[in-house]
């Protein structure tokens, strides 16, 4: 057993009025931290340290490495979407002048499971030789039949993507993760949650509210590309990749090629968006350092868009039916939902987390399948499940509030056990002006205008096998390392903010090294969980770097250690501060050039609620609520989100301006889920056929609503920092808001997405469609 | 296999003459990232979609991933790595930077340079001229409002 001590921690909303709990924590961590408000750096609008470099062209990139002798490294991938592959000769390819090294990812006789499955990879002197080396590679391929639409695949006499032996057993995005499930035709499943007894909940119920609900598949569409350099040397591999979590790669790489940690590096400096699809090593990943090794040289491999589109992971669209049950006074009797899922040739198209957690219901079931397609594999997507989840639920919880002639915000009032989502539902009402909303439809003319509100959950996600180092050197100056990596969100920027506040220094002040397995690992950049990982762990340590030197400047100040604070780049005595020495002058008394402090940590002080190897959940209510105003144009069937305003909480917030940034970006990420993005495959050839920026629309400057951003801060007195993440939430509630709104303005509901005019219009009657 | 040699293209970069061998078909974004190595113009698309390469071709915006090397002969170029004069950051660069209109970054030097070219004819826009002169580039993470904020800012401070 740890030593351990008793802190009393401010604790609670701090809009809505703040109390205290009491926390048994591990005697070496740091005293509780006071409001922010109380706090110098915490909380405060920091922009962001590297953001002059970002804004003078002066990142770089993984696209942008270059290194001597480097090899420019191509795909050959599979034309069609199932095949046989009859031949693959790649003798004249090898033998071309400037191609260095040609392998093969598939064998003769395999079966190539979707158009732009990679085949062979070859490795040139250049961008042009590696082409031509491409052309020159003879393979023939048998067509076979084929299904790319996922109701067509649930058919029974539709083609095979798998048989039942070679179907994928694990599941790559984990959501849900159940293995070992049934496979009967395209479709493996179901996987199912219950609790309670369904059946009887819904003869308890005074209404029952029925709905079906369409998610189409959306791309990552990251600005930067999945992108690598691979440098496989006699004494060590170093590889430079875009990726969401450099020491996640490490591992692979180590595991995939035989290597000890201590022989494989991964770096990344700037990031150009991951948003889930630079979780892993992957194919490419795996094919650049392979080439490596065999031509002994540098390889770069950086996909274009076209490959992008097509092969660098996807969100899972989904078909869902939902079946709720409600008292008269609102609260749920039954949960009931069938869902089926595509994620192409992969798994990880489920939803059903999100209505298992967020309202109070004694009686719950899902059935999810995943319907293999011969489509690109699916990954996880910012707030993956929880996003298409929310998109059906909150349309019919909307419903259900119609039904009850309820109001929408009272209906979750009396299910929604968060208090977080209470508050957030009281600001975001007041700030949307929630009480000019009108009946379903009731705006007169032709655009018809409404508002409409939705929820958002995600998980508190902590990644455990993550530590930093503060060093402080004989000059005064300051690092913090840690091989996390940051992904556009700006981690670097919080750590900095971090370490001053411990030092009473200014973020500034403090040198940041991440992006480098060389460092202590830090976690990944996915699930929400950056901040709450390594801030913790980075207070901790720079405590205890401080409390090194204190130990030399008390020598000095005649004091002892415990009477000194670190306040506005001076070590003085608290009762005292006249007795002071500047934090330089301090650290010139070191008698080594620099002294250091490695720091992790096991455990939130509550006690995290689920272990998983690496990481852990610490609960699963993160919040955020989210208000949507769109115009309608019922002669047009355009739709013009106006106006969001999106009310999140994430623990302690520790950079506004960053937080800001980051749920403007998942607001409209979930504007253009909600009205733009689709993959389109075309039936008859199994192709996409929007696999570039122009025909698959993503949002733009003028697709921008008004973005009115509020962060609570919802301390809870869980960890030194009791910061979380908001990436995820910030995305999840943004379409079912809009549709929501929609169904206020029009007063007829929109089920699938993206809601494009000629849906509208369909839905309005207008065309022949139906 | 045998190489004709490259015909030598000149023009003026960020303020300096410049010689750069380019072959008929070869592509400004090309020469500048791999010939010049000023690899601030970013590539995020496979042509005239996302706005990343935008750089100002005597002054107005272009995007060079759909400029031929040899077009520019004679011309002015400017890229983001011209933008900050003497290592002091442009009015632009600075209300970016203050204002967070970056997230990754990755779109931003394009961003920046079709802000540029508006800001040039037009000093003082308004909101929708902005939007109207960023509408061709793409980001992916912002959500645009900051970007819209500091190039208002930009504006104003001008």
């Amino acid at each position: 057993m740890t030593a351990t001590r008793t802190e009393i921690f401010s604790a609670g909303i701090v809009e809505a009025g703040l109390g205290t709990v009491t926390r048994e924590i591990p005697a070496g961590e740091p005293p509780p931290w006071p409001p922010n408000a109380e706090l110098t750096w915490i909380g405060k609008d920091v922009p962001r340290l590297n953001g002059r470099d970002k804004v003078t062209g002066a990142t770089r990139y993984t696209v942008d490495v270059r290194l001597p002798g480097m090899l420019h490294a191509r795909f050959l991938r599979c034309p069609l979407p199932s095949a046989e592959l009859r031949k693959l000769d790649t003798a004249a390819a090898t033998a071309l002048d400037g191609a260095r090294a040609v392998i093969a990812l598939a064998r003769p006789g395999d079966r190539l499971r979707y158009a732009g499955q990679p085949v062979a990879a070859v490795a040139a002197l250049s961008p042009g030789v590696a082409a031509e080396a491409l052309a020159a590679i003879d393979a023939e391929f048998r067509p076979l039949p084929f299904v790319v639409d996922m109701d067509e695949a649930r058919a029974p006499d539709a083609p095979l993507v798998y048989d039942e032996a070679s179907a994928p057993k694990g599941n790559p995005s984990g959501f849900p993760a159940a293995p070992g499930l049934p496979v009967v035709g395209n479709v493996r499943g179901p996987a199912v949650v219950r609790r309670g007894d369904p059946a009887q909940g819904f003869a308890a119920a005074d209404i029952v509210v029925e709905g079906e609900y369409r998610t189409q598949v959306q791309t990552h569409s990251c600005l930067e590309p999945h992108a690598i350099v691979a440098d496989w040397r006699a004494d060590g591999l170093t590889v430079y990749m875009s990726t969401q979590f450099t020491s996640g790669v490490r591992q692979e790489l180590a595991a995939l090629f035989g290597l000890p940690l201590n022989r494989v590096r991964v770096v990344v400096d700037g990031m150009g968006g991951g948003f889930g699809s630079k979780s892993q090593l992957g194919v490419y990943g795996r094919t650049a350092v392979e080439l490596s090794r065999l031509a002994g040289l540098p390889v770069r491999l950086a996909l274009d868009r076209h490959e992008e589109q097509i092969d660098a992971g996807n969100r899972p669209g989904t078909f869902q039916r939902m079946r709720l049950g409600a008292k008269r006074d609102g609260t749920l009797t039954a949960l009931a939902i069938e869902s089926h899922g595509t994620a192409g040739v992969a798994l990880g198209a489920g939803i059903g987390f999100f209505a298992e957690r967020i309202y109070t219901c004694p009686n719950f079931e899902t059935l999810q399948h995943d319907v293999f397609v011969n489509a690109g594999p699916g990954c996880a997507m910012r707030g993956p499940g929880n996003t298409p989840g929310a998109y059906g639920l909150e349309q019919a919880i909307d419903t259900l509030s119609e039904r009850l002639g309820l109001d929408p915000l009272a209906l979750r009032d009396r299910i929604d056990p968060s208090k977080a989502r209470r508050e957030e539902r009281r600001i975001g009402a007041e700030r949307i002006g929630w009480s000019r909303r009108h009946k379903p439809g009731a705006d007169p003319g032709a655009v018809k205008r409404g508002m409409g509100v939705a929820q958002s959950l995600w998980m508190s996600n902590v990644q455990t096998n993550v530590a930093c180092e503060v060093r402080v050197l004989r000059d005064g100056s300051v690092e913090a390392l840690s091989s996390v990596q940051d992904i556009g969100t700006g981690i670097g920027t919080v750590m900095a903010q971090v370490v001053a506040e411990v030092l009473g220094l200014r973020p500034g002040d403090i040198t940041v090294r991440i992006g480098d397995t060389e460092f202590p690992p830090g976690g990944p950049s996915y699930g929400s969980r950056t901040t709450a990982s390594i801030t913790p762990p980075l207070r901790t340590a720079a405590t205890r770097v401080l409390a090194e030197l204190g130990r030399e400047a008390a020598r000095m100040l005649n004091a002892a250690p415990e009477e000194l604070e670190a306040r506005e780049g001076r070590i003085r005595v608290k009762s005292d501060p006249g007795r002071s020495l500047a934090f330089r002058d301090a650290a010139a008394l070191l008698r080594t050039d620099r002294i250091s402090a490695v720091e992790s940590r096991a455990d939130d002080y509550p006690g995290f609620r689920r272990r998983m190897p690496d990481a852990a959940m610490a609960h699963e209510d993160l919040g955020g609520v989210q208000f949507a105003e769109v115009a309608v144009d019922t002669e047009t069937g355009a739709i013009r989100v106006e106006r969001v305003v999106a009310v999140h909480d994430c623990g302690r917030p520790i950079n506004r301006l960053l937080l800001e940034s980051q749920v403007q970006g998942g607001v409209l990420m979930g504007v253009s889920y909600a009205l733009l993005e689709r993959r389109v495959m075309d039936r008859r050839t199994g192709l996409m056929v929007n696999a570039d920026l122009e025909h698959y629309k993503l949002a733009g400057v003028h697709d921008t609503p008004e973005i009115e951003v509020v962060i609570l801060e919802n301390l809870q007195g869980n960890s030194a920092t009791d910061a979380y993440g908001i990436a995820e939430p910030a995305n999840i509630a943004t379409a079912p808001a809009i549709a929501n709104a929609v169904y206020n303005a029009i007063g007829v509901r929109l089920t699938s997405l993206p809601m494009t005019p000629d849906v509208v219009l369909a839905a309005l009657g207008k065309t022949g469609r139906s | 296999m045998p190489n004709e040699p490259e015909p030598i293209r000149h023009f003026r970069l960020n303020g300096r003459n410049c010689a750069v061998p380019a072959a008929d078909h070869t592509l400004l974004v090309e020469t500048l990232r791999e010939t010049l190595g000023h690899v601030g113009t970013k590539q995020g698309c496979d042509g005239g979609e996302c706005g990343a390469c935008t750089v100002l071709i005597d002054g107005v915006a272009r995007l060079a991933c759909l400029t031929r090397t040899g077009e520019c002969e004679g011309h002015e170029i400017e890229t983001i790595e011209g933008l900050a004069a003497g290592g002091r950051m442009s009015r632009l660069q600075r209300a970016f930077h203050e204002r967070l209109g970056t997230q990754c970054g990755y779109c931003t030097p394009g961003m920046i340079m079709a802000a540029e070219s508006l800001l040039r004819r037009d000093p003082h826009p308004t909101e929708t001229a902005i939007r109207e002169a960023l509408s061709g580039n793409l980001c992916r993470c912002t959500g645009y409002v900051k970007i819209v904020e500091a190039v208002l800012e930009a504006a104003g401070a001008g």
